[in-house]
């Protein structure tokens, strides 16, 4: 994409019927570290690449519990993010509150467009950086949901976010038939899988990857360390070694400035996830 | 006198004229209602009286109503404020049907939805004078609670309001229990209600019974009970004090 005279607002139409800023928002989300989503009739899993910007910081939190039978999954700008899963907290317990009664994630994820919709059409506010992968339970079981900046969503079997998430999708499109009956353990794996695909060769170890779970009868939970180790080692998808200064991967931002534009997007290059 | 006291930033609530912003008394109530579960779902029953102090007024009001589809709800005390509350309840179903998502209200959500209302209320100082029973099945599971107009929530197998506590509970600790079939459920709600007829002053023999299954809410056409007023003490009751009446 290309700087043009049409960018500037998000409330200025290209003649073609773009709104260029809400799709650079959207390449926000395409900076940002890959983030995979997939789901069985009854369970989701919630799976993110968690880089710390150096050995010294802590790792940029990504996945967020909302309630006990929704969690989301971030990409993009996690500060976005951040505010975000505080709305759905807020949402969700309200409804809690006044109903006694889990808010269906349906519901929750039309509100959550609704309010990334107001910001591509007020010329006072900027639309939301980050894309989320909301998955959770209603009536019907299990759901996964994407919530973009442009305030659409879409419904998925299986989805990934991010960078080099293309890598991801390629492999959850070959397999995401199998998904609906899936077990817990092998709906773990397949996401685990999906995940190593957009290290591009790196190792795959618990300390760069985060992975949660919500399922019928079984509320939102990040998984420890310990347990995604363990999960790792048992289904042998230890990648290859690369020597550090090859890594192409963007590092995660904590509030550090670093800029590096990871694949070969010209022009915008908003900051770094 | 002050100018600051009379506009409407010092609104007193316990002013003699703010006092016409809220409700001090009901006007036009309705008596008990008694709720039981039963094998299929859950029964209602409540008389079709609208008594305007003592004076028995109005013969058709209709105390028992469905909420939704899975729902139904029976109130005593201010019929106005049934009203006002059914309004609120037709309106919360709408839009809960406006989604259109596959989910819908179940009585659990209702009753807690309505339990907020009458809380936040009576936190205003100004309730909605009522006590309401909520009653409903979904997905298999029954339920039935009871709300009253200061917020006081609770469910149970088998709940009533007003008199119904004191004169048809006891008799529903005595001879409910699990699997009662309709008829039972009919007969023991009529027992109830009889005991009603004869000891409540503001009780009037037209009553309804409402049921609500999986299936659905079926609301009966009013009906009156048998009573039987042939006691011996009855007869010549002035045998003792000729000249009275």
């Amino acid at each position: 994409m290309f700087r043009n005279q049409y960018d500037t607002d998000v409330t200025t139409w290209s003649p073609a019927g773009r709104l260029f800023q809400v799709e650079y928002a959207m390449e926000a989300v395409k900076q940002g570290s890959a983030a995979i989503g997939l789901r069985s009739k009854t369970r989701v899993v919630l799976a993110c690449v968690n880089k710390s910007t150096s050995e010294l910081s802590s790792h940029q939190k990504k996945i967020f519990k909302v309630d006990d039978h929704i969690g989301v999954a971030i990409a993009g700008l996690t500060a976005d993010g951040r505010v975000l899963s505080r709305y759905l907290r807020n949402e969700c317990i309200n409804y809690s509150y006044t109903y006694e009664s889990p808010l269906p994630i349906g519901r929750l994820v039309v509100q959550l467009a609704d309010k990334a919709q107001v910001c591509t059409q007020r010329s006072w506010k900027r639309p939301y950086g980050v894309g989320l992968l909301v998955g959770g339970l209603d009536e019907s079981g299990a759901h996964l949901y994407y919530n973009c900046p442009s305030g659409n969503y879409f419904e998925y079997e299986a989805f990934a976010i991010g960078s080099r998430s293309q890598a991801a999708k390629t492999y959850l499109e070959r397999k995401f038939e199998t998904f609906k009956d899936s077990s817990r353990d092998n709906l773990i794996k397949d996401a685990l899988f999906a995940l190593r695909e957009t290290l591009q060769g790196e190792k795959l170890t618990s300390s760069v990857c985060t992975i949660a779970v919500v399922g019928v009868g079984e509320a939102f939970q990040i998984l420890n360390q310990e347990t995604v180790q363990g999960l790792i080692n048992e289904f042998e998808i230890v990648g290859e070694e690369l020597p550090p200064a090859d890594e192409a991967a963007p590092p995660e931002q904590g509030s550090g400035a670093e800029s590096g534009p990871s694949a070969a997007e010209q022009g915008a290059a908003p900051m770094d996830i | 006198m002050n100018v600051s006291d009379s506009t409407p930033a010092m609104n007193n609530l316990m002013g003699s004229e703010a006092d016409s912003q809220r409700t001090l008394y009901p006007y036009v109530t309705g008596t008990s209602v008694v709720g039981i579960k039963y094998k299929d779902g859950i029964l209602l029953a409540a008389d079709m009286g609208g008594s305007y102090g003592s004076t028995l007024r109005y013969k058709t009001v209709e105390r028992l109503k469905s909420v939704g589809k899975h729902s139904i709800i029976g109130a005593s005390g201010e019929i106005s404020d049934f009203q006002e509350i059914m309004r609120n309840l037709d309106d919360l179903i709408l839009y809960d049907n406006m989604w259109d998502d596959g989910n819908s209200f179940g009585p659990k959500e209702v009753h807690n939805y309505l339990t907020r209302m009458m809380y936040n209320r009576r936190n205003k100082f100004n309730p909605l004078w009522n006590s309401l029973v909520l009653g409903g099945v979904k997905n298999g599971q029954k339920y039935l609670g009871t709300v009253s107009m200061i917020g006081v929530h609770y469910e149970d197998n088998h709940v009533a309001t007003g008199f119904g506590n004191h004169l048809a509970r006891p008799l529903l600790r005595d001879e409910w229990h699990e699997n009662l079939t309709f008829e039972e459920g009919v007969k023991l709600l009529e027992k109830c209600m009889r005991v009603l007829l004869y000891r409540d002053r503001s009780a009037v023999n037209k009553l309804q019974i409402a049921k609500i299954t999986e299936e659905g809410v079926t609301i009966s056409q009013p009906y009156a009970l048998k009573t039987f007023w042939g006691f011996s003490a009855f007869k010549n009751p002035t045998a003792g004090a000729e000249g009275s009446w």
